[in-house]
């Protein structure tokens, strides 16, 4: 419980310091030392985990509301050995914690991406924790700055009114061939620091918590997300199904409301 | 005496502050180039906007009518509409009655608050309030580092007179008529144009770019269509929001049509094999490197807007 304060008045500091600061200055004291004893409490992360996982992210980004952000595993999900969550931590954001992907062993190879956003230059991080519980780091600095500060969206009125639609879209898929799939959400995903002028306060942040995606009642992913995570928030992953099926998303947003959309195999 | 020490004081200050461009900048070299009869406009230059160039990057002008003046986007800072100002009150002893904003961008807007003195009707798209609002706290805080001294005085004036989209608004400036046309989504999602019935010039705000990359922060769709249909207009003279006015207006348009279609035919083919924004980026409009200013700063971070765009068609 103590610890627990500590951590909140950590935190409380820390979140204070980034929104009086200028954003686009990286924070002169490393976050992550502090990030790891909040998220992984005295726990041990091999860090530069290269022969099991790789992250790909922009060195510079175009857009800094929508940064790609892929993970790959290079070891196979097995049953009896394989990555159970990937978390992926972004430093010098409003909410460094930015998205944990729980995973299958039915997954094969883990190969997922998402679009992010980034408030400053910083450090992006995945970390694999096995099913043993053993925790695997690889990390990416990116240049990005105003990802979550800038306005959302270009056209309002045509994002709100799509608020909700959902794709799946993938090839035509074969039994036991791996296919790559992708799950978009149109949301707008506000993080709470949009400010808005007229009413003198801050858009009330309504995004996207958690996505699961199932096949055939099996869970593939489930990732919780939060205000990281772009507008219309996209998961892309390979999966291979081995039977004739039906692929289900589920998403769940802050307001409680849901969404779904499946495709037949 | 007392102005005097002041004065001095500033300037010191400013002398040992580290914005030491200050005092080229209030002696910067500020010229307008008349266009057709009473029309003036000042050239932006092809840069991002910074200390140096004190944000005047976008073009900004004006015409003249017997009884006032209208201002066709005021300045990329506070001093560069003061400079602006000074511009017309050298050609003019006439009021500025109108100040018209073609969009919500801080090249067009930021010189606003330097019109104040002449109490003008400040005229916009009836999104361009909402935009302003979304923005203001995000552009205030990049722009007030990025433009130093210049950005001083820089305010949000929102619009008193609004425009709506196919409902043009009709303006007498005495013995001169402009009309002010709104649109749906293209460039930004609240974008007007104005034109001079008189000598046939258009100003398109940023719904024309020349030279310089055109930035999407609207709808590619949206903005491939309007680009058409300024085609078929009758007009002589063409202001665009960047690069140089022109009768030629017409392979202007085509030359943004081309861009445009480039980005948008390259960036559906790719979403339809399932590819992602990365690869998009990587080869889509490759060919247009050559034919545009600024392009390795907008053009990745064009094709990731319109592939955001374009995959819920």
């Amino acid at each position: 419980m103590f610890s627990q304060t500590i951590k909140f008045i950590i935190l409380s500091m820390m979140l204070s310091f980034l929104s009086t600061g200028v954003r686009a200055e990286t924070p002169k004291e490393p976050l992550w030392p502090i990030l790891k004893e909040i998220h992984f409490e005295g726990k041990t992360i091999r860090e530069d985990a290269n022969d099991l996982l790789v992250i790909e992210a922009p060195k510079r980004a175009e857009d800094a509301a929508i940064v790609p952000i892929s993970v790959k595993s290079l070891v196979a999900q097995t049953a009896d050995k394989y990555i159970k969550n990937i978390h992926i931590i972004i430093d010098n954001n409003p909410e460094p914690y930015s998205a944990n992907f729980h995973l299958s062993p039915e997954l094969g190879m883990i190969e997922i991406s998402t679009r992010m956003r980034v408030d400053q230059y910083t450090f992006v991080r995945a970390i694999a924790e096995m099913n043993d519980g053993s925790l695997h780091m690889v990390s990416r600095f990116v240049k990005a700055s105003g990802g979550c500060s800038a306005p959302a969206g270009k056209d309002a009125a045509a994002a709100l009114a799509r608020l909700g639609k959902m794709q799946i879209r993938m090839r035509k898929p074969t039994v036991g061939e791996p296919v790559q799939a992708q799950v978009i959400v149109s949301h707008p995903n506000y993080n709470g620091l949009q400010f808005d002028q007229k009413s003198r306060r801050y858009i009330d942040a309504h995004y996207v918590k958690n996505i699961t995606i199932r096949y055939n009642d099996t869970s593939l992913i489930k990732v919780d997300t939060g205000i990281s995570i772009s507008e219309d928030p996209s998961i892309r992953f390979t999966f291979t199904p081995t039977v004739a099926g039906t692929l289900q998303a589920d998403v769940m947003d802050s307001r409680d409301q849901s969404f779904s959309l499946n495709k037949n195999i | 005496m007392k102005l005097f020490y002041l004065t001095l004081l500033t300037l010191s200050s400013l002398l040992f502050s580290p914005i030491s461009t200050y005092a080229s900048e209030v002696n910067i070299d500020y010229s307008v180039q008349e266009v057709s009869s009473a029309i003036y406009y000042h050239q932006g230059v092809h840069q991002d906007a910074n200390q140096q160039n004190i944000g005047a990057i976008a073009n900004v002008s004006f015409i003249i009518g017997e009884r006032c003046v209208a201002v066709i986007d005021s300045g990329g800072s506070y001093l560069e509409g003061q400079l602006l100002r000074k511009a017309i009150k050298l050609k003019t002893e006439l009021p500025v009655c109108y100040v018209i904003n073609s969009h919500v961008h801080p090249d067009h807007t930021f010189g606003n608050a330097a019109f104040k003195a002449d109490k003008p009707i400040y005229i916009g798209h009836e999104k361009l309030a909402a935009a302003m609002r979304a923005r203001q706290a995000y552009f205030a805080r990049t722009f007030e580092q990025l433009l130093g001294a210049a950005y001083q005085g820089t305010e949000f004036i929102y619009p008193d007179k609004t425009v709506s989209v196919n409902k043009p608004l009709t303006l007498d400036l005495g013995n001169r008529a402009i009309t002010i046309t709104a649109y749906p989504t293209s460039h930004t999602d609240h974008d007007i144009t104005v034109f001079d019935n008189s000598s046939k010039t258009l100003w398109t705000g940023d719904l024309l770019f020349s030279e310089r990359t055109p930035v999407i922060d609207g709808s590619i769709n949206g903005w491939i269509k309007i680009t058409k249909q300024f085609l078929t207009m009758e007009i002589d003279t063409v202001i665009p929001g960047h690069g140089p006015a022109t009768a030629h207006w017409q392979q202007e348009f085509y030359n943004q049509l081309r861009y445009l279609t480039v980005i948008r035919e390259g960036v559906r083919a790719i979403i339809a094999d399932l590819g992602t924004i990365e690869q998009a980026s990587a080869v889509v409009g490759l060919e247009e490197q050559s034919q545009w200013e600024l392009y390795e700063d907008y053009h990745r971070r064009n094709v990731t807007a319109s592939f955001v765009e374009l995959e819920w068609e």
